[in-house]
């Protein structure tokens, strides 16, 4: 169970955590954001394992990303 | 649910102003998470060069300090002799290390200099719109080598990290590159052993970011990185030149 949230504002579109999700969820949104560029984003969030490589490689620092972290 | 990703607390809530793509933003990220884990962010001086990462000091949350073109191992260099308990480290691109600034990165390294530099090489001048570098490939077309770079002409691009370890001061060297999650985790790696090196005082200490203009280099973001891989990484090839004596770290 994980969930990822996008800053749309500040995506610059560059695709990037398109080419690392293990489970292909990212996709460019066909919106427009104030910047003009397409915003990524997740549609099937239930998917999302958390596993944040697309937060780890995004230049603009849009997605953060939260997971059930197990009791140690 | 836990946050397992966000901004770290030494980089300010401000968009940055580089292109879709480029990996200054990833350096930048891994420089501030660093200093968070190292629990250093009162205690830290940034230098930042000439080029398109000169406004580093609206993103980092820590002191800054802006050198004039090349001359921030040099600016680096007074501040950390000035105040020895603070960690000092430079950020530049190829463009201000490798070309103007030859001369105050090799003689920081020669003098052993308590600082670590952060050298992001993209094989091009960035800010002034794409020219040929020394860091440049060989074959590689920019706005000055529409041809492409050919050695007869323009000589053999500098090789950074092969040249720094025989100097004595010199404590860390390493390469790393940010094109992809598992360099992007070495990458970290390194630089925090490089703020480590300098805690410890044992010297000078380097990082060699590769990183991707796509702007610059005429491709698109994905196409950049792809490109980095396969044309890049063969040249200037990833690990560590110099480490401390074995043992110390």
């Amino acid at each position: 169970m994980a969930l990822i949230t996008f800053r749309e504002e500040r995506c610059k579109g560059c695709r990037l955590c398109t080419t690392v999700c293990p489970k292909n969820l990212v996709v460019m949104s066909g919106q427009i954001n104030d910047m003009g560029y397409h915003p990524a984003s997740v549609l099937e969030m239930e998917k999302c394992t958390g596993c944040a490589l697309c937060a780890m490689i995004c230049p603009d620092l849009v997605i953060e990303v939260q997971r059930e972290v197990k009791a140690v | 649910m836990r946050k397992v990703f966000s901004r770290p607390v030494s980089l300010k809530d401000v968009p940055f102003h580089y292109c879709p793509g480029c990996n200054h933003g990833i350096a930048h990220r891994l420089i501030a998470e660093v200093i968070d884990e190292l629990n250093i962010q009162d205690n830290t001086i940034g230098v930042a060069p000439v080029g398109c990462s000169v406004f580093t000091m609206d993103y980092f949350d820590i002191d800054m300090f802006q050198a004039s073109h090349g001359r921030a191992p040099a600016v680096a260099t007074g501040i950390k002799r000035v105040l020895p308990d603070r960690v000092v480290f430079t950020y530049q691109g190829d463009g201000d290390l490798a070309a103007i600034g030859t001369g105050e990165f090799v003689h920081a390294a020669a003098r052993g200099e308590n600082i670590t530099l952060i050298f992001i090489n993209n094989a091009v001048y960035g800010m002034t719109g794409g020219q040929m570098a020394p860091t440049t490939l060989i074959g590689q077309k920019t706005k000055t080598s529409p041809q492409g770079r050919k050695h007869e002409v323009n000589g053999y691009p500098i090789k950074v990290c092969e040249m720094l370890p025989p100097l004595e001061g010199t404590a860390y060297v390493a390469r790393v590159a940010v094109h992809k999650p598992k360099s992007i985790i070495q990458a970290k790696k390194a630089i925090k052993k490089a703020f480590e090196v300098q805690i410890k005082g044992l010297g000078f200490s380097l990082v060699e970011v590769l990183s991707a203009c796509p702007t610059n280099w005429g491709l698109s973001p994905i196409e950049a990185v792809t490109w980095l891989e396969e044309n890049m990484i063969p040249y200037y090839p990833l690990g560590e030149f110099k480490t401390p004596t074995a043992g110390v770290i």
